[in-house]
């Protein structure tokens, strides 16, 4: 009697157990089907857009009509940030095809900066009609390996889930067709590249270059660790770490560090110069002590300290205690928002916690600014009459393409929202629009409070 | 005896004019001795927002967070009054600010600890002033903790970098976290420099979300570590990234040497290596 009970009751548990499995198992195969349909559809939208990018790019070689041409443009650049987010979507990440995206990236800017141009006065010229026939050739070429790779995927049913698995064990990585596939289109791109040098297609490295503003001798280990020793505020060297950077870098630095208990910190010094690039403190912050304002008074103190002259302090803001401060070069009463600077500062005793010259260094010259065309009263014309101008500036900015350019800047209000504009000293174009924020409600403490 | 009454007179009449000249130099607000600037968060922010709101130069929430709404109503307030118009709320201006306007504390303290809408308009009754919640439960509830927190309330705003959600700063937070729990605090910010310099490179996405959940780009993501709660730390790392501190040298790959699978990530150029990771081009 008892052993049968027994019997029944392992029956049940062997049954129950196997259907929760089962249960299991669905689930699981749901989960994969959905997260395999994902990478699908990006695939599948990829070769689309690509493909209709390419026809886009064919009827904009045809069109005769300025008025035309602008929308086409428009349409081609909306394409190539679409398939820019299909690419990003797949998981191809740590295998090499960057320079697809980076070619994708490269169509966008060039039809994004000849859509916002009045193509009525200024036509397409011959270099850039060359370039839009290079782009259509290659987007074609991509357009048929992507085909080729679909097909391939379409006919033998292959998975995006085995690309993830062929990625991410290696060996299996050669026999994947998909993977295969990809290479070939990366290689063709790798080769547009090259192609391309001549042409009007830039890359969109526009903000970065070289640094331009590092003057001085070479300093040595040895110097480096003196000057880190000063910069870090460190009594003896022994705690120092210095290491060199590798040949990745955009300009050797020596890296600095040390650890002291729970304080930590970490300065990149220019081996050109012995200039600090980088410089980060971590500690504990104690109880604030000291004002925002009289942080902006220390942080005035340190430039002045490190040898930067002319910085006028450009936004201050508190984050819990301490303030953080950017300060912009200032010429003659023009501010040069690349020549900018950042600095931390603890509002416990006032000590520098952090500063970052990156900009500065690689920007800052002496500028031959020109006298502006337009007086700030017809640069108050360019603007929407609604907003009220409470403050005004000249300025150097970056514009869209690159340049930079001499403004006026306005503060204004507008229906209780303030907007930063730039309007060209030159020709009056409004070159930038910027709405201002920074602060948000903090939405922790009012979930908390309604708690 | 009557030299010492007299005495004893003088002595109480000069103690009654200490206490009323004590009294009368003391300007009837609550304000600390700082200057207050733009960017600055706090108790003294939010009696000044209540004061210029009293005097209708201020129409925005008292929040606590000296932002361009204050900025712009000091100003007025300062070009009304004809004084330096600086933005700065300095001892002159606390001082006319309190002498013309009114400020009641613990009705703009407990409003804030209740959480509800409000508003400090002078002349105006008060129970105009505050929306009331309509289910009483929850504020009877409440009096306990608003009785007890009625001396002191947090702000209710905070700044955030130009551009950025607090909710974007938790997110990548969680990433940092994920990605370089263990680390040193600069390679925190180093590999929250790197996602922001992924989302400024063209062979990426243009967003931090996008970055973040690209498919096998962060072994953080892909194992689920992402979803840990990150430590204040790796929040006060991705704040300094976004502020303009790249450690990193401007990398857009990074990898831990011990662990990285892909020999493709060796050939790339490397820039340097900060604790566990090595940062590439």
């Amino acid at each position: 009697m008892g052993r049968w009970i027994l019997i029944g009751i392992l029956t049940l548990g062997i049954a129950g157990v196997g259907f929760w499995g089962y249960q299991e198992h669905q689930e699981k195969n749901a989960v994969l089907i959905q997260a395999e349909n994902n990478y699908q559809r990006a695939f599948h939208e990829l070769s689309y857009h690509m493909d209709l990018m390419h026809d886009k790019i064919g009827t904009a070689l045809a069109m005769n009509s300025r008025e035309q041409l602008s929308p086409q443009m428009v349409e081609i650049w909306r394409l190539t940030s679409e398939a820019t987010s299909n690419v990003g979507q797949l998981p191809l990440t740590l295998m090499p095809f960057n320079k697809t995206e980076e070619f994708l990236s490269n169509i966008g800017e060039f039809t994004y900066r000849t859509a916002v141009r009045d193509l009525q006065e200024n036509p397409l010229n011959d270099k850039e009609v060359k370039t839009l026939q290079n782009l259509y050739e290659q987007s074609g070429d991509l357009k048929d390996e992507l085909r080729n790779v679909q097909h391939t995927v379409l006919d033998e049913n292959l998975r995006w889930m085995d690309v993830q698995l062929a990625l991410a064990t290696q060996d299996e990585q050669a026999d994947n067709t998909i993977v295969d596939g990809f290479k070939t289109v990366e290689k063709k791109v790798e080769g547009f590249a090259e192609s391309n040098v001549d042409s009007a297609l830039t890359g969109t490295s526009a903000e970065e270059h070289e640094y331009r503003n590092l003057n001085g001798e070479k300093i040595n280990k040895e110097k480096a660790t003196k000057r880190g020793q000063e910069l870090l505020q460190v009594k003896n060297t022994d705690n120092l770490t210095v290491t060199d950077s590798g040949k990745g870098a955009d300009v050797p630095v020596y890296s600095i560090s040390y650890q002291n208990g729970n304080k930590h910190g970490y300065l990149d010094l220019t081996k050109q110069g012995g200039h600090p690039l980088t410089l980060l403190v971590n500690r504990e912050v104690q109880e604030q002590k000291i004002s925002l304002n009289e942080g902006l008074e220390k942080a005035k103190g340190y430039l002045k300290q490190y040898d930067f002259e002319d910085m006028d302090v450009f936004t201050s803001n508190q984050f819990d205690n301490i303030g953080v401060y950017s300060f912009l070069y200032n010429q003659n009463g023009v501010r040069i928002y690349s020549d900018a600077i950042e600095l931390k500062v603890a509002l416990d005793n006032g000590d520098l916690l952090g500063m970052t010259a990156r900009n500065y260094f690689m920007n800052h010259k002496e500028r031959d600014i020109p006298e502006p065309e337009l007086s700030i009263e017809e640069a108050k014309e360019k603007v929407n009459p609604d907003v009220q101008i409470n403050e005004e500036y000249m300025a150097v900015i970056d514009n869209d393409v690159g340049d930079e350019v001499l403004v006026y800047e306005f503060l204004g209000v507008l229906d209780n929202e303030t907007y930063r504009i730039f309007i060209n000293a030159m020709d009056g174009t409004e070159e930038k629009v910027e709405k201002l924020d920074g602060t948000e409600i903090n939405f922790a403490s009012v979930s908390q409070g309604r708690a | 005896m009557t030299y010492k009454k007299m005495i004893l007179f003088i002595i109480i009449f000069l103690i009654a004019i200490g206490l009323q000249t004590t009294h009368s130099a003391k300007p009837a607000f609550a304000f600390t001795e700082q200057v207050i600037q733009q960017g600055a968060a706090g108790e003294d922010v939010i009696e000044l927002q209540a004061r210029l709101q009293y005097l209708g130069y201020y129409n925005g929430d008292i929040d606590g967070v000296f932002g361009w709404g204050t900025y712009w109503a000091l100003r007025n307030f300062q070009y009304e009054f004809g004084m330096e118009i600086d933005g700065l709320a300095g001892a002159e201006t606390k001082e006319k600010l309190a002498s013309a306007s009114e400020y009641d504390r613990n009705f703009v303290m407990s409003q804030i600890n209740q959480g509800t809408e409000f508003t400090h308009y002078g002349g105006v009754d008060q129970s105009k002033q505050s929306e009331s919640k309509p289910d009483n439960n929850k504020n009877t509830a409440n009096n306990n903790t608003t009785n007890d927190n009625a001396n002191a309330a947090e702000p209710t705003a905070v700044n955030v970098p130009q551009g950025y959600s607090q909710n974007d700063i938790q997110l990548m937070a969680n990433a940092v976290n994920g990605e370089a729990r263990g680390e040193q605090y600069v390679g925190m910010v180093a590999v929250a420099a790197v996602i922001l310099n992924r989302v400024e490179s063209p062979s990426f996405p243009n967003s931090v979300s996008g970055v973040i959940f690209e498919p096998r780009a962060f072994t953080a993501v892909a194992d689920g570590q992402i979803w840990l709660t990150p430590g204040e730390t790796s929040k006060e790392a991705v704040l300094d990234a976004i502020n303009g501190w790249d450690p990193s040298g401007n990398a857009i790959y990074y990898f831990n040497p011990n662990t990285a699978t892909s020999d493709w990530i060796w050939s790339r150029p490397q820039i340097k290596k900060i604790g566990k990771h090595i940062f590439a081009k």
